[in-house]
């Protein structure tokens, strides 16, 4: 099994990703809802990215800024719905650019091999904001060359990192 | 193209085909619990979508895979992995610090 996989399935509305961490549950859980740990990794590393809110309990907010060269910005917000430690967090996501495009974040940690497997199950509104999500390369992150297609074929479509 | 990969036997058959180049039709069907009708329908729409090409040596045609349409697959993936895969470096390399510093502290503890 890859230690990190990315599904899109074509026409569905979501992705399913999952990674696993040689820690356990606990401390994966607690630095992925620590707002002062979430500005040195949600981000991309050659930006600059703030916690404006970040009230992780049900029915609390999130808002986060990443700020870039030129004064510009993009910004994110979201609700969080479940708050389950050590097992689960729920919250939407919305790119302030895009109002009304919002998808569903539901994030489950489970133990595995002394470590923990963490999934995201991202469900947008539409195949089209879902297909929108994938092509979109804010950070133009350079995109590593896959060259190997065994990879791409025994993750069927789906794939394997 | 998504239509040719999204049904799983489809995608079977590709796996072997990339596992095992130049296999007949009759190696294919080995590996598929159906009919060879069956496998020669899906070959089918695979070589059109351009997945898999095919070459004639005597009576028996051998398959072939190509890759091309597949990068485009991973391209279109692609902007999406890459600021996943950095976020999750990013979030990967705190908890092994905190996991660390944790331990240290533990031992600091336990040695006062």
């Amino acid at each position: 099994m890859p230690k990190r996989s990315i599904v899109a399935e074509p026409n569905q509305h979501s992705i399913v990703a999952t990674t696993v961490f040689n820690a356990p549950r606990e401390l994966v859980f607690s630095v992925m809802t620590d707002p002062e740990m979430m500005p040195e990794w949600w981000g991309p590393c050659n930006l600059t990215t703030t916690v404006d809110k970040m009230e992780v309990w049900s029915g609390g907010s999130w808002r986060f800024v990443v700020y870039g060269e030129k004064g510009k910005e993009w910004a994110f917000h979201g609700v969080y719905h479940a708050i389950e430690a050590p097992e689960r967090i729920v919250f939407t996501y919305e790119y302030e650019d895009l109002p009304g495009h919002v998808s569903l974040e539901t994030t489950l940690f489970e133990d595995q091999d002394g470590g923990t497997k963490m999934t995201t199950i991202s469900v947008f509104q539409s195949v089209e904001d879902r297909d929108g999500m994938m092509e979109s390369d804010m950070n133009e992150g350079d995109q590593e060359s896959m060259d190997r297609l065994e990879e791409l074929l025994t993750a069927k479509m789906q794939v394997a990192v | 193209m998504f239509k040719a990969v999204a049904d799983h036997h489809r995608r079977r058959l590709l796996d072997s085909v990339a596992r095992d180049e130049g296999q007949t039709l009759s190696e294919l069907c080995a590996s598929m619990p159906m009919s060879r009708i069956g496998v020669m329908k899906h070959l089918d729409i695979l070589e059109q979508a351009g997945l898999i090409t095919t070459r004639k040596v005597g009576r028996e045609r051998l398959h072939y895979l190509n890759p091309e349409p597949l990068r485009d697959i991973d391209s279109w993936l692609g902007g999406y992995r890459s600021r996943w895969e950095e976020r999750m470096d990013r979030l990967e390399e705190l908890i092994n610090r905190t996991q660390a510093s944790d331990q240290a502290k533990e031992k600091k503890d336990a040695k006062a």
